[in-house]
């Protein structure tokens, strides 16, 4: 027999209530056996489209016919493409979130001018970083490979950590050119999503500032004499979890 | 203007594949209604004034895939013996760290769930890809698709248990 709450429930699976919503909905299950197997459910099918639905990417030769219909050019032909499992990484960080309307939704704290500029680079980095072959110069999942990757290529030693263990995963870094210098790239993945957090030194707000731009959401905060910008299509909320992990990390 | 275009909207080139591939019928149509969408964004990209160019692109390939004689419809229209339904080619599935035995699986795995989700009526089955796959709020999906957010919970919700009543039938037999 199905509860009439049903969709409630569903909408709190799927994350859609606010905080009283959502415990309203939760402490409705535990009276209702009904809606406590429906929860089992779509945790069941959740779990099973994750893991066997196709994801299908655009074929190569798709994109480049819209690239030459719009006639753009662009060096990606000319790339190497870069490994198999990481390529894999862009492409789905490319299909997947970008939350937009959860960022539409967060309060925009004042963020300057001059960081406005830095956020349109910074972001067009980002943009840029998930075209074929441009993601990471290092590719290792070990922050002790990727530190010492940097030594000589920068004039500073960015903080390099792991948070694996927090569902962030470690990708690999990149030497990138914002703000009128070399800075470093840490890429990290979250589910199916990329990260990029971009190092350079630099003594601004040790206060996370959250801002979108065309549907990539943004963190900026300085610690230790570094500035840093966390980029992704990651939902806001996500992403600010990131930098709270990063940030508690040692 | 194109510079604007690419930066804006081709990141989202693979979920507009995405899409038209669980509405369309064969991997051909697929690409034409993704060109064709693709064409229709940047002749309305100018006027484009929102916050999201994924939910726009994706409502696009949508409006465009429905007026394709590609469009699968789903529990009628499907399920013909031998029909090509947009099951996964192999070499775009297998992860080349596994033994062929799991890879095996694994594209069985992904060939059955194709299958059914093929099976559902159109209205269901882009509800479905666009909340579980595309990971999207209910607010944009019901933009995607044009109806209010009611009918999109409801219909999200017979979607869930369509399918699971599909996937326990096959699993029992």
């Amino acid at each position: 027999m199905e509860c009439e709450n049903i969709l409630l429930v569903q909408a709190e699976f799927d994350g859609e209530l606010d905080a009283a919503e959502a415990l309203r909905a939760a402490q409705h299950r535990q009276t209702c056996a009904a809606c406590r197997d429906a929860y089992a459910q779509l945790s069941a099918t959740h779990a099973l489209l994750r893991e066997s639905a196709p994801r299908h990417q655009a074929p190569e030769s798709l994109r480049r016919a819209i690239r030459a219909g719009l006639n753009v050019t662009r060096d990606a032909a000319t790339a190497t493409p870069p490994p198999r499992t990481l390529r894999r990484w862009w492409r789905d960080s490319a299909s997947f979130g970008l939350g937009a309307a959860l960022a539409a939704s967060i309060a925009l704290f004042a963020i300057n001018p001059a960081q406005q500029s830095i956020l349109d680079q910074v972001v067009a980095s980002h943009v840029r970083a998930l075209q074929p072959g441009h993601l990471e110069d290092v590719i290792s999942t070990d922050q002790h490979t990727v530190k010492p990757w940097f030594d000589g290529r920068i004039d500073f030693a960015p903080p390099v950590k792991d948070l694996a263990a927090k569902q962030f995963p470690l990708l690999g870094g990149r030497l990138d050119y914002l703000n009128d210098r070399p800075v470093a790239a840490l890429i990290y993945g979250s589910d199916k999503h990329l990260i990029n957090l971009y190092v350079w030194p630099g003594s601004g707000e040790p206060l996370p500032k959250t801002a979108a731009r065309n549907g990539y959401n943004t963190v900026h905060w300085s610690e230790n004499g570094m500035d840093f910008w966390a980029v992704s299509d990651l939902e806001a909320a996500k992403l600010n979890a990131f930098v709270r992990d990063w940030r508690a990390a040692g | 203007m194109s510079a604007e275009f690419e930066a804006v909207v081709l990141p989202h080139l693979d979920a507009a594949y995405n899409l038209a591939r669980y509405l369309t019928r064969n991997p051909t149509d697929v690409e034409d209604v993704v060109q064709e969408a693709v064409l229709r964004a940047v002749t309305y990209f100018g006027s484009f004034r929102g916050a999201n160019p994924r939910a726009w692109l994706l409502q696009i390939v949508r409006n465009t895939a429905y007026a394709s004689r590609a469009l699968v419809r789903g529990a009628v229209t499907v399920g013909l013996p031998g029909e090509e339904t947009g099951a996964p080619t192999a070499p775009e599935l297998i992860d080349h760290g596994d033994n062929p035995e799991m890879a095996l699986r694994k594209h069985e795995d992904h060939a059955r769930l194709a299958r059914l989700l093929a099976a559902l009526p159109v209205e269901l089955r882009e509800t479905l890809v666009l909340r579980e796959i595309e990971e999207l709020s209910y607010k944009e999906i019901a933009e995607i698709t044009q109806a209010p957010i009611g009918t999109v919970m409801s219909r999200l919700w017979r979607a869930r248990r369509l399918l699971a009543a599909a996937v326990q039938a096959e699993e029992g037999r």
